[in-house]
């Protein structure tokens, strides 16, 4: 079989118009398939900026709330309730908000403002310059360094803010490993300071930040939360249900799908119609073959081994040229929102097998038709 | 008494059904001998290609049996059938079909590539085989730069490289001018004819009858009598 595979091969690659015509169009379809999914896969990766860089195990909440920016204030007791939950090793709260920052040159800013639990500073940021300890000083505030530093105009240690008509000093320059969705710069602070700086709804708890004492507490903590009232969510369930809501309840998750199936149909049409001609170019090489001997199987293998082949070089191109993309793009965009996750690199394999196999199974439906006699009656 | 290659009898096949039903043989009966080349001549439509297709196991009759070397070829399975086709007969088809996506002795190398050789011995193999038909120098040539009567001597290499039992060859010198497919049949009498291989050859070009060890007339679908019966 191996050098009939070898001849499969000589035949579609020393036909170098058809192979390239044939590159080009799985190459082109699996570039607009990846580039579209691994877009949305970014933004959905973006839109749980919080969750990931806070770090925390659980996360207990108000049933209401459906991505981790939209917050639903809880009263104080929750807090209580939390830590004397069994299976809770300690509990947080921690204060998610937005605030408006004056800058120095008289303009407004809006930001996001994270209070951190004023004991721990769990979900602390990673510091580039300053002490964390310097957050409790008066008026502190540490900023992130991320694409929209610069919107703060990028301030440094001892740079000072009017947020809300408070004074506010940099005490610390931080970065975080995602960047948020909406293009505007984050602040740090201790909860304390963020629920007296930014207006105040009745109940100032946006999450309770949740370490279980082992795995096996985590269902009986989420049960107690329910009791309560309360939702509580592991940090892969609360991403997937901010996800779920880009999805499912914006237009988002639809106009991927429709992209994604254009792309699929381009890519199929074109592999698709080039593949069959080349297999009607070669017809009467394949009935020659079938005249001299070769056995169906022989001939099957063959174009199963060229389709393939073809469709998996353009994958591997395809997801190249995405890739390539995206880094020159986040060289100019540093928080650039496309990224390749295994979801998409395995729906784009699969969607490229769906084209080997049906390029395969329209030529083996020719290439078997074809009678060696027809060869013979020229 | 020389050895029958192939043995057919009672071969009848038709194409179409009801008013459109053509006959194409109609109770064809023939014997064909290892060391001999037959040619089967007769004008266009006479039935000689599906003659030569029946023969080979390419086109199945509606009746009829045909034995080669004692084996009824047409109670084969396909498998069987491509497996026989491979091993016990080389075609020279009419138009040469050699891939232009292929150098020469690729071209010539593909029966034994099919037979699963390896594919540096198979290659060895059809540059010797393109030695004997004085085409060595043209190995890594594509097809397309050759002449037509280089073409149909690469084709004869590449039927002869896995050394069958019997040779077919249609219509060998349509292609040609007549001193090169003098020459070609010439060349196959002397060096590829042999006390143990048969040749089979469809043609109505009176000028290769000279290398003919039998002629059989085809008409209207019948094999009407011999027309020579020695070279």
């Amino acid at each position: 079989m191996k050098g009939i595979l070898k001849l499969a091969y000589k035949l579609l690659v020393n036909d170098k118009a058809k192979f390239t015509a044939l590159l080009i169009g799985i190459t082109f379809a699996v570039y607009l398939m990846m580039f579209v999914t691994s877009m949305f896969i970014g933004v959905l990766n973006h839109a749980s900026a919080t969750i990931i860089n806070i770090g925390a195990t659980m996360w207990v909440m108000d049933p209401a709330v459906q991505t981790v920016t939209n917050t639903v204030g809880m009263p104080d007791y929750v807090l209580d309730a939390v830590r004397s939950m069994q299976g809770v090793k300690y509990a947080v709260p921690l204060y998610s908000g937005a605030g408006l920052v004056k800058l120095p040159d008289g303009t407004y800013q809006s930001t996001y403002v994270i209070g951190l639990d004023d004991t721990s500073l769990l979900g602390r940021p990673q510091l580039l310059e300053g002490k964390i300890e310097d957050i409790y000083a008066e008026n502190g505030f540490i900023a992130v360094n991320d694409a929209e530093f610069e919107k703060l105009e990028n301030p440094r240690i001892g740079s000072e803010l009017e947020l809300n008509d408070h004074r506010a000093v940099i005490v610390g320059i931080a970065q975080v490993t995602t960047s948020g969705l909406y293009g505007i710069p984050t602040l740090y602070t201790t909860y304390a300071r963020a629920s007296q700086y930014l207006p105040n709804p009745r109940y100032t708890i946006s999450y309770v930040l949740v370490e279980p004492k082992s795995a096996a507490d985590v269902q009986k903590i989420k049960e107690q939360a329910a009791a309560l009232g309360y939702l509580a969510l592991t940090r892969e369930e609360f991403m997937k249900r901010t996800a779920d809501f880009f999805i499912y309840q914006t237009g988002g998750g639809t106009n991927i799908l429709i992209m994604t199936a254009v792309s699929f149909i381009i890519g199929l049409s074109i592999s698709g119609q080039t593949f069959y001609t080349f297999i009607l170019e070669n017809l009467e090489r394949f009935g020659a073959l079938k005249a001299i001997g070769a056995r169906k199987r022989n001939l099957i293998g063959m174009i199963l081994f060229q389709a393939t082949f073809t469709s998996f070089t353009g994958y591997g191109l395809g997801v190249g040229l995405c890739a390539l993309l995206i880094w020159v793009a986040r060289y100019r965009l540093p928080s650039y929102a496309a990224m390749f996750t295994y979801t998409n690199l395995v729906i784009g394999f699969a969607m490229v097998a769906f084209i080997a196999a049906v390029s395969s199974y329209v030529g083996i439906r020719r290439v078997l038709k074809i009678e060696p006699f027809d060869i013979f009656r020229g | 008494m020389p050895n029958v290659a192939i043995h057919a009898k009672g071969l009848n096949k038709w194409f179409g059904e009801g008013e459109a039903k053509t006959s194409a043989l109609r109770e064809v009966g023939l014997e064909a001998y290892f060391g001999e080349m037959v040619y089967v001549v007769g004008p266009s439509g006479s039935g000689k290609t599906t003659l030569l297709s029946v023969l080979s196991g390419i086109l199945r009759p509606n009746s009829g049996n045909v034995l080669v070397e004692g084996i009824d070829i047409w109670t084969l399975g396909p498998d069987e059938l491509a497996d026989f086709r491979l091993h016990k007969i080389g075609f020279v088809f009419q138009d040469y079909h050699l891939f232009p996506r292929l150098n020469t002795a690729e071209n010539v190398a593909i029966p034994l590539i099919l037979k699963k050789k390896d594919w540096d011995e198979s290659i060895r193999a059809a540059v010797n085989y393109l030695e004997i038909v004085g085409l060595r120098s043209r190995a890594d040539l594509p097809p397309v730069k050759l002449s037509g009567g280089e073409q149909q001597r690469v084709a004869i290499a590449r039927a002869m490289v896995s050394e069958p039992d019997i040779l077919i060859m249609d219509e060998p010198t349509a292609s040609l001018d007549g001193d090169t497919g003098s020459a070609i049949l010439s060349f196959v009498h002397k060096n590829i004819l042999n006390a143990n291989r048969c040749i089979v050859v469809v043609t109505h070009d009176s000028r290769i009858y000279e290398f003919a060890s039998r002629i059989l007339q085809m008409e209207d679908g019948r094999l009407t009598g011999p027309e020579k019966s020695a070279a």
